[in-house]
């Protein structure tokens, strides 16, 4: 069942300063599928377009953004729409928090540090919602905080006075406070140390498995993916070169960025040399030509210069872009 | 310096700070007794790892003496770094310990070419005496990194990518030719495709170059694979330290325990283990006031004496640990060993 | 530089206006090389004739031609401004610079001297001092006064400037690197002090060009001085409106307008252009 569907989606940043006119195209192509009940992990380093692929899916699309061309249908069950043709306004009232909520890399960019967090529970569903009664509220918002696990009381502090990790934690109990259908969590625990990441990835796929939702991990953290996700998309500059469920691509990656992705994971217990990618993630302003990737692949023919490699199924779930493996010789 | 001194010696440094204000505020001790030494024959790379708040960033202003100990010394080659104060001394100082800082993009200034550091360096350290033999020592410094200055050369640093700019530190910090290098989470801010490049080109300059390298991070997998030894930091307090094949690879402090089990793993064999639920604390300043142990308040094992006493070094099984749990010899049931990462071993 | 103005000429209509603007001004100012009339004469023309080919901005009850008269008291306010800004500047950024890089005692004490003469009332002290002197406040004098007054705000926010500028990672690069610490300042943080520091000339250019006009207005400063402050004196002093010689106000207020729009546009533009956020977007394509 497809929650969301994005057909070759094309977005890019055009700017026009000074004389100086650029096209940033950073979600160029991208064409993939989040069913219901998954978590489904974009794996891909700075400037490959990932902030914008939440950008577009989340439909906070404003210029220099633009879309500009493609096409991404929600089926939130109630209902189903084009998501370009959504007027912002039922983007605010039905879509935004309701359906879609994320998780973003700083806390405390979503917690207002001059507020009790309470506050900013208030304002998210006074928003949406409007709330009648304060006092029911505030009970509601109590439980909905103890059954994530966390402390009550966390709701009449103010921000600073939590760690980074409870601060997480609190802006995750935010997302969820209306039981949307996706979760869109942007490098939720990047800032945060080892310890308080499990934590918080713990807490997420918990959420997840109780409402059966979908959750979008957007992480360049390779080895969070492997014990977080269910499917695994790669991402390199603004195009989805693989895509599989996490078995898959760890075990048998097929696209060489895939591969060494993979094999340069440093392990503990493991001291063997690990190589390193020469060059450069590509500026989405100037890309290469064809495939986007054939500056740095240590196996690039002619063909990959000058062609862009379409999608292959390599079976019912696992899909690759690469001449190599149409071409039978990775 | 014969072999066996000391490049390096910290001795019982402790560097804590006052917080808060006039009517009401206390300590913080950031850096708490902590010991170690690197030896001037056998270059290494010495990893002080811990979580943020662990004070490791602090031993290492201390370390490059841009901060002054509370309490104990440091010695470089010999010399108490708290005796060097003139402009002379700072830059001989500086011509032996060179940084590499975290953020590539802040390392160099936005408005300048990264090239004029290098220049100003070669000179500065008295390498070259004008900018064309400079050129030539930054150029040689950039191929000891991969690079080369025709590559870098009238470039800004939004136009280099994290990893070419992180080269180009180490590059900078090589000029001087230095011991010692200490580098600050080198690659936490860099593409996870180019991080192995700065990382083994680390372990190129312990090998050929014979740099030593102290490489601070919260990253237990690429301390892993490029360390010597390891000393794993809470609260100030060095809590386990050894050889790192012995501290992560058979860790036997529960904290460094902890640590080792929350770090996610790809292997599928070890993915059950990091499943399992922990608890989370909601305030970590608390810790650091903790008489005795730190790790007291989430310590699955804890005993009275770890609330109020504070463990004291002993050498157990190849490694410096404190932990009362080891006291007086005793190897408890708790000690849990790690399997060596496979991704085929599915 | 020439490159910049070409850029911001093609491309920023604020620009444009007010380079048109100040060109004329400062042409003018030039003019009064070739001027025919001294200006500190009278009644070396027709009085009160209205504007006309031979005489564009009229004359005036004194006798004077009015162009060349705004000619030179365009040359005398430009060069009130550019002293004043040229002492305020200095003293915002050596003060600046050495309380925001040194900090302890010496910034407290800077800053307290600083604060001091942030909270000095300029108009009333200088009024008093143009009693003292009874109108032989000369051009110059007037403008380092000003000068002396015109630092205060600048000279913080340089301070503040330089205190993020000393947190920031590549201050110890250079520090690692070997740079002295006045090198540091010189080539490490003027780069990002000078752009504020331009923005906030202009401001001070206005600011005491300003107070010019309202001390001549009142009579203080030294009026036989041509000046567009003592323009609208001398126009005030004859009743021009009522006499009916509308131009000898109006040229004054004309050639204000022209410089303070210009000087605003310019400000404007420029900052928009100065923007660290725009000069990335203006990096190659």
């Amino acid at each position: 069942m497809s929650l969301l569907k994005m057909e070759d989606v094309r977005a890019y940043y055009r700017t026009e300063v000074y004389g100086i006119s650029r096209s940033v195209r950073a979600v160029d192509g991208v064409s993939m599928e989040l069913h219901k009940n998954e978590i489904y992990g974009v794996a891909g380093e700075s400037s490959c377009g990932k902030t914008t692929l939440i950008k577009v899916i989340s439909g906070t699309v404003k210029p220099p953004l633009r879309i500009e061309s493609g096409s991404i249908h929600y089926n939130f069950g109630a209902f189903q729409m084009d998501m370009r043709k959504i007027d912002a306004e039922e983007m605010r009232q039905n879509v935004r928090w309701k359906e879609i909520s994320y998780v973003m890399q700083g806390s405390m960019s979503v917690l207002n540090p001059v507020r009790k967090i309470i506050r900013s529970f208030e304002d998210i569903v006074g928003t949406h919602q409007g709330i009648p009664d304060k006092k029911a509220f505030q009970e509601q918002m109590r439980g909905h905080v103890m059954k994530l696990g966390l402390p009550p009381d966390v709701l009449n502090l103010y921000p600073h006075q939590l760690s980074g990790g409870m601060r997480q934690r609190v802006a995750i109990a935010l997302a969820t406070v209306f039981n949307p259908s996706l979760i869109i969590a942007d490098e939720p625990t990047t800032a945060l140390d080892v310890v308080v990441q499990r934590g918080v990835l713990h807490m997420l796929k918990d959420i997840q498995a109780e409402s059966a939702n979908t959750v979008l991990l957007v992480t360049h953290d390779l080895a969070v993916h492997a014990n977080v996700a269910d499917r695994v998309g790669i991402m390199y500059a603004g195009r989805i070169v693989e895509e599989g469920p996490t078995q898959v691509i760890f075990q048998a990656p097929r696209h060489p960025y895939t591969e060494h992705l993979i094999n340069s994971l440093p392990m503990i217990g493991d001291k063997t040399v690990k190589k390193s990618l020469g060059g450069a993630p590509p500026n989405l302003a100037d890309p290469p030509s064809g495939c986007r990737f054939h500056p740095r692949c240590p196996l690039a023919m002619d063909r990959c210069r000058t062609e862009t490699p379409e999608m292959i199924m390599l079976s019912e779930r696992h899909r690759v872009a690469c001449h190599l493996v149409e071409e039978g010789r990775a | 310096m014969s072999a066996n001194e000391k490049l390096l010696d910290v001795d019982h440094v402790t560097v804590s700070f006052h917080i808060g204000n006039f009517l009401a505020g206390g300590q913080l001790v950031a850096v708490n007794d902590v010991t170690f030494a690197l030896y001037a024959g056998k270059p290494e790379i010495y990893s002080i790892a811990g979580e943020s708040g662990s004070g490791k960033t602090t031993l290492a202003n201390v370390l490059l003496h841009d901060l002054e100990p509370t309490e104990g010394k440091v010695t470089f080659e010999g010399r108490d770094l708290s005796t060097i104060k003139s402009r002379r001394d700072f830059m001989k100082f500086m011509s032996q310990v060179q940084p590499v800082f975290q953020n590539p993009f802040e390392t160099f200034s936005p408005l300048r070419r990264v090239e004029e550091y290098l220049i100003e360096t070669a000179i500065q350290f008295g390498r070259a005496k004008n900018r064309r033999d400079a050129a030539k020592v930054a150029d040689e410094a950039l191929h000891q990194v991969g690079l080369s200055l025709a590559e870098v050369s009238r470039r800004y640093p939004h136009e280099l990518s994290g990893g070419q700019i992180q080269r180009v530190s180490v590059a900078r910090a090589l000029i001087p030719n230095p011991r010692l290098i200490l580098a600050d989470e080198p690659v936490s801010m860099v593409d996870a495709s180019l991080r192995m490049a700065i990382v083994n080109l680390f372990k190129k300059l312990r090998d050929e170059q014979k740099v030593s390298v102290i490489y601070i991070t919260h990253d237990l997998a690429t301390a892993y694979y490029i360390s010597d030894r390891i000393a794993i930091m809470l609260r100030g307090v060095v809590v386990e330290s050894g050889p790192v094949e012995n501290v992560l690879g058979n860790p036997l402090h529960p904290y460094t325990q902890l640590l080792q089990e929350s770090v996610p793993k790809p292997a599928a064999s070890e993915r059950e283990q990091w499943a399992q639920h922990i608890e989370l604390g909601s305030t970590e300043v608390r810790e650091y006031g903790r008489l005795g142990c730190k790790y007291a308040g989430r310590c699955p094992h804890v005993m009275d004496v770890c609330k109020t006493e504070v463990p004291p070094e002993q050498e157990v099984e190849g490694r410096t640990l404190r932990c009362f749990l080891y006291h007086d010899g005793a190897m408890p049931e708790t000690a849990v060993s790690v399997q060596t990462g496979n991704l085929e071993t599915a | 530089m020439l490159t910049v103005t070409r850029d911001l000429l093609k491309y920023d209509g604020r620009f444009r206006v007010a380079f048109v603007f100040l060109v004329i001004i400062v042409i003018m100012a030039l003019l009064t090389v070739v001027s025919p009339y001294d200006p500190k004469k009278t009644f070396m023309v027709p009085q009160d004739l209205p504007p006309s080919l031979e005489h564009p901005f009229g004359t005036n009850s004194r006798g004077q031609d009015l162009f060349w008269w705004m000619a030179f008291a365009v040359r005398n306010s430009l060069m009130l401004g550019i002293i004043c800004a040229i002492v305020s500047r200095i003293i915002a950024i050596f003060v600046g610079m050495v309380a925001g890089y040194r900090g302890g005692v010496i910034d407290r004490i800077l800053m307290s001297i600083n604060d001091s003469f942030v909270v000095l009332p300029v108009l009333p002290i200088l009024i008093l001092l143009s009693f003292l002197l009874r109108g032989k406040m000369s051009l110059w004098m007037l403008g380092v006064l000003l000068g002396l007054f015109g630092w205060p705000w600048d000279g913080r926010l340089i301070r503040s400037q330089v205190l993020s500028l000393k947190e920031r990672a590549f201050t110890r690069t250079a520090v690692y690197s070997g740079t002295t610490p006045l090198l540091i300042t010189m080539r490490e943080h003027l780069p990002f002090v000078l752009p504020v520091v331009f923005a906030t000339t202009i401001n001070n250019l206005l600011w005491s060009i300003g107070m010019e006009v309202t001390l001549s207005v009142l009579g203080l400063s030294d009026v036989t001085l041509p000046t567009i402050g003592t323009a609208i004196y001398w126009a005030n002093q004859h009743q021009a409106l009522v006499a009916g010689v509308w131009w000898w106000l109006g040229a004054p207020i004309l050639i204000a307008v022209l410089l303070f729009l210009g000087l605003y546009l310019l400000f404007s533009s420029v900052n928009e252009f100065i923007d660290p956020r725009t000069r990335l977007r203006r990096i190659g394509a």
